[in-house]
């Protein structure tokens, strides 16, 4: 009897090995060996040029393919002879031209795009299919096909705007709008109605309603949008270079392009870093502030899933 | 509880922001387009009467984009390069996605910030990186060269010269749109193939089907939302790019339909073509669009769940 069970025990254990070993090769929820190896090749050759490029913005020569030791010098040197990305008068220019047209699209962008999340998700009538509608196109719309069309109504119908800033910001605005209202609807959606619905019945107004529920409601989304607004206007290249009035409204991506079609520099590469810091910098704190609003409010999975949510 | 009129006039300043930065200039460029050009200055003449449309820019662009034309060959290259590096993304993107949805689990986190880290560094920034590593001397090159990867590459026939992947490859321009676009396309495909109810492949599994056929009959089309919601997501982009040709190329033997677009406004100002060709190109892209949506509308009718 007890020898039956050894061998019926010596057989599992036999086949039990045998399914382990296809299991190992079958498996479909297995680890596959070949994609953890491509995943992680994607990963290196998708990061490891920019550290390269950040690397040759400490470069102690001005190569940016020999490696000649570490110095600060361009990004703070005021010599003559370096162009220093804090120093030089250009490169100056460019970093305040960007900041500036960020700073004054989130300021612009985030309150249109939140009211017209708000009036979207709830209007039911004649129209609101149509603005819905409209409000998906410049998320697809090719830049060059804005940038052309932005820059012809400046040339042709809206002559009083100038070219340059002025022109420059309405772009920015114009597709920035769309990124406010996908995340604050999202966030509406996920609120429901029911909050103001209790604060109206304990007899507050509809604009205390909205003051005091929806918003503190709605305030991690606007933050997560702002945060959103400001990377991608920092980002943008087309824009900014087809409504540009010349040197003085050159941006940060439109001096690392004319760079790379003359002679690329250290500088180059560190006003590239700098943008970069400076992006990363509002993201994560985008995130941060994002994560301190809706804390206790659970279900949510980790910071990653929000940090994942900014990608889209 | 809210008056009726509020919504509407919460819509009412990004609506009209839109109406007059959006769908007006597209009417600007359908004026231009269909203007005349200033005999003397040779600058744009709009017309914004439709009675008084001359087609004939529009027209002439058409005749050129035939086969033999001067536009044919911008046009097809630029269809090539969009294909190639779409199919680029779909060999790399996928099973980067497919692991970290299926297989990533401690090293999931960690996986996922760093696929999304590229959208959070300029565009510019991620194609200067690759002038760094590509110029002679570079990081990239001496690899290539001291692996004898570049005789490889020279003998498939995928560079003309070895050594200067700058001046004017096909090869570098395609690479470089697969490196700036596949972020892009990786994130929408993770989504999808994140969402997918194991307890599906469990069931294929169960009744017999090996892992093979379980993928191609289960994950495959269960994926099918998110690898088309991509696909749109870099293929219309690209369609409009410009920049990248420019700044890895710079030749005229790569430039995209884009770069023709730039060079009417920027090169030679001549924006009456510069815009037909925009309106051109945008008709494609809307139908491309609308094949899109037609699909995805045909799915989600054939799944209702």
């Amino acid at each position: 009897m007890s020898q039956a069970v050894a061998t019926g025990s010596t057989e599992a254990r036999e086949f039990s090995t045998w399914r382990r070993l296809r299991g190992w090769i079958t498996n479909p929820w297995g680890k596959p060996r070949f994609l953890v190896v491509v995943t992680w090749t994607y990963i290196v050759w998708s990061i490891a040029p920019v550290l390269v490029a950040i690397q040759f913005s400490f470069n102690n020569s001005r190569s940016l393919t020999v490696w000649h030791g570490f110095t600060t010098k361009w990004y703070t040197s005021t010599a003559p002879d370096i162009n220093s990305v804090f120093h030089d008068p250009s490169l100056r220019g460019a970093l305040q031209q960007s900041m500036k047209l960020a700073f004054l699209d989130v300021v612009i962008a985030t309150p249109i795009g939140v009211m017209l999340a708000l009036g979207l998700a709830r209007w039911r009538g004649r129209g609101s299919g149509g603005a819905n509608f409209l409000m998906l196109f410049p998320l697809v719309t090719p830049e060059i096909v804005m940038g052309v069309s932005l820059l012809l109504l400046f040339s042709h119908l809206l002559t009083l705007v100038p070219f340059g800033t002025p022109a420059q910001v309405l772009g920015h605005v114009t597709f920035s709008i769309s990124y406010v209202v996908v995340i604050v609807r999202g966030r509406l959606f996920s609120i429901g109605r029911s909050y103001e619905e209790a604060a109206a019945d304990l007899g507050a107004s509809p604009a205390v309603a909205l003051y005091r529920v929806l918003f503190p409601l709605l305030l991690p989304a606007i933050v997560a949008s702002a945060a959103i607004v400001f990377a991608i206007s920092i980002d943008d290249f087309v824009i900014s270079q087809w409504l540009s009035n010349g040197a003085n409204t050159t941006t940060v991506p439109m001096t690392i392009y004319n760079a790379t079609r003359a002679t690329p520099q250290p500088s180059t590469d560190g006003i590239a870093t700098v943008i970069m810091v400076i992006t990363l910098a509002a993201v994560v704190a985008g995130v941060l502030v994002f994560r301190f609003f809706t804390r206790g409010e659970g279900g949510r999975g980790s910071a990653i899933d929000d940090v994942a949510g900014f990608g889209i | 509880m809210y008056p009726r009129w509020l919504w509407p006039a919460f819509a009412l300043p990004g609506v009209v922001w839109l109406l007059i930065l959006f769908v007006l200039p597209f009417y600007a460029v359908v004026g231009v387009a269909f203007g005349s050009v200033d005999p003397i200055l040779l600058t744009a003449v709009p017309a914004w009467n439709p009675a008084q449309w001359n087609f004939g820019w529009v027209t002439q662009v058409l005749t050129e984009l035939e086969p033999g034309g001067i536009y044919w060959d911008v046009f097809v290259r630029t269809v090539e390069y969009v294909m190639l590096s779409l199919a680029g993304c779909v060999l790399i993107g996928y099973p980067v996605a497919y692991y970290i949805s299926r297989h990533a689990s401690r090293t999931k986190s960690l996986l996922l910030i760093l696929l999304v880290l590229p959208f959070w560094i300029s565009y510019l920034m991620r194609m200067l990186a690759w002038i760094n590593l590509l110029s002679p001397g570079g990081y990239a090159e001496r690899f290539l060269s001291a692996t004898h990867i570049n005789d490889l590459l020279f003998h498939l026939g995928l560079v003309s010269d070895p050594n200067n992947y700058l001046g004017g490859e096909s090869f570098t321009v395609i690479v470089a749109l697969i490196y700036g676009y596949i972020p892009y396309f990786i994130l929408p495909l993770y989504a999808s193939l994140d969402r997918i109810d194991r307890s599906h492949l469990e069931a294929a599994r169960d009744l017999g089907a090996s892992p093979w056929r379980a993928f191609l009959h289960v994950t495959l089309p269960l994926s099918r939302t998110g690898l088309l919601g991509g696909a749109v997501l870099i293929v219309l982009p690209m369609f409009g790019d410009y920049y990248t040709p420019n700044i890895v190329s710079g030749a005229p033997t790569t430039s995209m339909i884009g770069n023709q677009i730039d060079l009417y406004f920027h090169g030679g100002p001549q924006p009456t073509i510069g815009a037909a060709i925009t309106i051109l190109l945008s008709l494609f892209l809307v139908l491309l669009m609308g094949y899109y949506m037609w699909t995805i509308h045909r799915a989600s009718r054939d799944l209702p769940a």
